[in-house]
């Protein structure tokens, strides 16, 4: 880390965990009798509590979203590029919430929990949880941070479902929304993938029906492909053919199946770090997650009529390589909000790096947020 | 900079939208029109705009602008949704002339369209000259233009005669910003209409 990185940094962080013993009831009708979410704060919550951004994470993310760990210098924050003092969500003047979403593996209740009632692992048995699921929740950890109203719920992907959700859920309890590189609802490819993806972790010898944790194995296999797949469809045709090409790795052409290309090697790579890392029962999770969203469905699929109730205003981002979730995607959002006459700017940035441009340092776009949060007024 | 047409082109579209109309206005710029639109009118608006620094100057101001291309319409948005669709000095840089201007009167109920007239008296001389015009309205080298269109008051309204749009109002301005009442082809530098269905 350069000088200049370390002043831009939040810094030393820390995570916490916020308790809930009130009994949670969920989309699917399953209940939960308590619950603990993890999560990190940058920054100072102002005395009118009116400074408060919340930061929801992608189906992979977690609540370390900015800074890093005194005992981990290495571990920085996924969104660390967007977050901390001179930054567009600038942490002099902004309070920073970034959360583990419940059913997550990075501290909050999820299927690697021990459930009370068995003493065991939940595996198996932690319900499916939706996106209005986790609003719920983050609300509850709203209540419990003192915060009446969010003055900007942010998110990329699955995390600006969210931001949306947040101002359908709690019209009165969110200012601004910042949907990124996101989408009212999955199309049917979408849904295509992340079920390839559940059948890679399902169908893995070691998966056990989800319980695993008592076999003491997990189904690292599966995950591994769930991984390699969904990262295909977070980078750009280009962008692979850039960084990669056909490029092959030192003493190929064995006329094997060995790894041959460099592609192959990073897409290796890439799946066996997360395995290494991440609950296969939580992927399955997050991506059944993104699969139910669709907030127009109560609706008869009229978006706008769904959207109407929403009392923020918005901001819609996309990127113009990102084929996971396009830019048209996001101007349906868009052409909504506009039909109900609600507030609402929209950019469309160049960044090469497909759906993973929103984790990047683009000029266009980080210019765009850091102009639209003048606009929050504290 | 805002030069004395761009003035009083605002002035003339500002004293047509009423107040509390919603406005959509293409290529916005940094969303100077808007704003005064919104602060003047208590217009409700939104801009589209192709350029990365207009986008953020428009959102740094608080306008509502979209980022996109003109050149592919107004897909998405619905017929009838603006009380006035706005086109200020953009028309000349657009490809798709006839489109967008069937797309502008579809999703507004008014469209308001202003350019520099190419036939305007100083652009004349210069042509006569043996150079393409510079002037307040045309204010590009022929080399660093955006605009891609040159036509004349006569021509557009030939063209709005053949696409059956009704000439509500004109307006034409010299380069000073003075309203021209007489010879508006040859001393008007810059034309302003309301066109309607």
């Amino acid at each position: 880390m350069n000088v200049s990185q370390q002043q831009m940094s939040v810094g030393c962080v820390i995570s916490q965990t916020a308790h809930f013993n009130l009994p949670l009831t969920l989309k699917s009708g399953a209940q939960l009798p308590a619950f603990e979410l993890s999560f990190e704060t940058y920054g100072t919550l102002n005395a009118a509590k009116s400074n408060a951004i919340l930061v929801c994470h992608a189906l992979s993310g977690h609540h370390h979203v900015a800074g890093y760990y005194a005992d981990q210098p290495e571990n920085i924050g996924w969104w660390d590029s967007i977050i901390g003092p001179g930054k567009p969500l600038d942490t002099n003047r902004f309070f920073i919430v970034g959360v583990n979403n419940l059913g997550g593996c990075h501290g909050s209740t999820g299927p690697v929990s021990i459930n009370p009632a068995t003493g065991k692992h939940w595996g198996a048995d932690f319900p499916v949880v939706t996106v209005e699921d986790w609003v719920a929740t983050q609300a509850r950890l709203a209540d419990y941070l003192g915060i009446d109203a969010w003055a900007a719920v942010v998110g990329g992907s699955l995390g600006g479902m969210q931001a949306l959700q947040w101002t359908l859920s709690f019209p009165d309890r969110v200012r601004h929304s910042l949907v990124i590189a996101s989408a009212a609802k999955l199309s049917a490819e979408n849904i295509a993938f992340n079920e390839i993806a559940r059948q890679a972790i399902l169908s893995d010898p070691d998966f056990h029906g989800g319980n695993y944790y008592e076999h003491n194995t997990r189904p690292l296999n599966g995950l591994r492909l769930a991984r390699m797949l969904g990262h295909i469809t977070y980078l750009s045709d280009d962008q692979m053919a850039e960084k990669f090409g056909r490029r092959q790795r030192p003493g190929a052409g064995s006329y094997s199946f060995d790894v041959e290309f460099e592609i192959e090697s990073y897409l290796r790579y890439q799946g066996d770090k997360f395995a290494g890392f991440f609950d296969a029962n939580t992927y399955l999770r997050m991506t059944r997650a993104l699969d139910y969203f669709d907030p127009a469905l109560a609706y008869e699929g009229r978006l706008a009529d769904a959207l109407a109730v929403a009392r923020a205003s918005f901001l819609v981002v996309a990127f113009s390589t990102d084929w996971r979730f396009a830019p048209f995607r996001s101007r349906e959002i868009v052409h909504a909000l506009v039909h109900n006459g609600q507030s609402v700017a929209y950019a469309e940035s160049n960044c090469a790096h497909g759906h993973d441009s929103f984790l990047m340092e683009d000029a266009h776009y980080h210019a765009v947020i850091a102009s639209y949060l003048q606009r929050v007024v504290l | 900079m805002i030069t004395n047409t761009e003035r009083a082109d605002f002035d003339l579209i500002a004293s047509w939208v009423r107040p509390n109309e919603r406005v959509l206005d293409l290529g916005c710029g940094d969303g100077s029109l808007l704003k005064r639109l919104i602060a003047e009118r208590g217009a409700y608006g939104y801009g589209i705009e192709r350029e990365e620094a207009g986008v953020q100057a428009a959102i740094a101001q608080g306008i509502n602008v979209i980022q996109g291309d003109l050149e592919q319409g107004l897909s998405g948005f619905d017929d009838g949704t603006f009380s006035h669709v706005v086109l200020s000095r953009t028309l000349q840089t657009v490809k798709h002339s006839e489109h967008l201007l069937t797309e502008m009167l579809r999703v507004g109920k008014e469209a308001v369209v202003s350019f520099p007239n190419f036939a305007y008296w100083k652009n004349r001389m210069a042509v006569m000259q043996g150079r393409m015009p510079v002037s307040e309205d045309l204010p590009y080298e022929w080399f660093d233009t955006p605009n891609l269109r040159f036509f004349t008051i006569l021509d557009f309204e030939s063209l709005c005669s053949k696409m059956e749009l009704v000439i509500r109002e004109r307006q034409v301005l010299d380069e000073q910003g003075n309203l021209i009442l007489e010879e508006p082809n040859f001393l008007g530098s810059l034309a302003i209409y309301r066109l309607g269905r």
